[in-house]
């Protein structure tokens, strides 16, 4: 098996999270469909970094972690005061600024 | 020249066997995993697959030699990031499962498309791609060991990147307190509040509280309603939570005529 096998797994994985961000409306699920990018960009990092054969990708693959980290407390926040607010987890049903 | 570009060239170097093994069991398992999580219509059937998905990469992380991102994919992703994923979940309500109703009109095979291209895009990239040289392996960068050579990185070349990062932390669980804090509306009801509004009703007739649930001598758990002095049920004396579930049993066995008749 070649190493660049792992690459296409991540390509593969990151374009499901896209596809589950676009169709996908229940916010929490959406979230999950972008922790879904993150994981699969990291992949793609630690594959780099035994490619090229140092760490430097590792580092930066560590800070991805800790932003996806950030980013869940954030939007599942988000997604709980609008939940408490709108009694639903549907993106559709925020759409109060429509008209 | 066609030939060529849909010939995926990027060879990089080639594993060992039982690596590969561990890729072709996995990785489908992963990418199966992804397609569900898309696909099914419960919030948590997805966040089980998620985790699964997780779990999956941290072994490969630590198949490709990054030890110290596989435990931290397993400990922040699968232990703490999924936990919050659940937590919220049943916080907002573990039935809520979507309709699939479309809200945009045609959007979903755009959609598709879209992801499908970017696929291909990405994969046609990748098959272009040339390294120039083949994988170089971390045994070299990880001589001293992964943890210490990412330690070593970390609070030297990028410390300042990790304080920065830190302070994201922090503000992000600053945020988080300031976005979960609610203002109460009103004080809770305290048991004298709750005295003076039984008295204030119209009728007094549970000033003294609600009828007790059970029929003596019967029956006398919580979900038997209880029987007024006609015999018929108090549809009161069963809680509202209950009620509204239709965990009653019907007093009507236990009603006097009844009784009356099984005793004859």
């Amino acid at each position: 098996m070649d190493i660049s096998n792992y690459l296409y797994l991540s390509v593969i994985l990151f374009s499901i999270g896209a596809l589950g961000v676009l169709v996908r409306r229940n916010a929490i699920v959406i979230f999950m469909c972008v922790e879904l990018m993150l994981n699969a960009a990291n992949l793609a990092l630690v594959t780099f970094s035994r490619i090229h054969g140092n760490l430097d990708v590792q580092v930066a693959s560590v800070f991805t972690i800790v932003v996806a980290a950030c980013e869940v407390v954030f939007g599942l926040a988000i997604i709980v005061t609008i939940y408490r607010s709108r009694r639903s987890a549907s993106v559709d049903d925020a759409s109060l600024l429509k008209n | 020249m066609l030939h060529n570009s849909f010939h995926l060239a990027l060879t990089v170097g080639r594993t060992a066997t039982p690596e590969a093994v561990q890729f072709w069991i996995l990785a489908p398992l992963a990418v199966i995993a992804a397609l569900g999580i898309l696909l099914l219509k419960k919030a948590v059937h997805s966040a089980l697959l998620m985790a699964w998905v997780m779990v999956t990469l941290a072994i490969f992380y630590i198949a490709e030699d990054a030890l110290f991102l596989g435990i931290v994919q397993i400990v922040v992703y699968t232990g703490a990031v999924m936990m919050l994923f659940l937590f919220i979940l049943m916080l907002v309500g573990v039935d809520s499962s979507e309709s699939f109703v479309e809200n945009l009109k045609g959007q979903r095979i755009p959609s598709i498309v879209a992801a499908i291209g970017l696929a291909g895009l990405l994969i046609s990239l990748l098959g272009r791609a040339t390294v120039g040289s083949p994988a170089a392996g971390l045994g070299v960068a990880n001589a001293d060991g992964n943890v210490q050579g990412l330690a070593k990185l970390l609070f030297t070349q990028y410390v300042w990147a990790f304080e920065v990062v830190s302070a994201l932390l922090i503000t992000a669980a600053l945020g988080a307190m300031v976005l979960a804090h609610s203002q109460k509306v009103r004080s809770p009801f305290a048991q004298r509040d709750l005295a003076i509004a039984r008295f204030r009703k119209d009728s007094l007739g549970d000033a003294a509280g609600l009828p007790a649930p059970g029929v003596y001598a019967r029956h006398n758990a919580v979900d038997v309603p209880a029987l007024l002095p006609d015999g018929s049920p108090a549809p009161t004396s069963v809680s509202q939570t209950l009620r509204s579930r239709g965990d009653i049993i019907t007093s009507a066995g236990f009603a006097l005529e009844a009784i009356e008749e099984q005793e004859d």
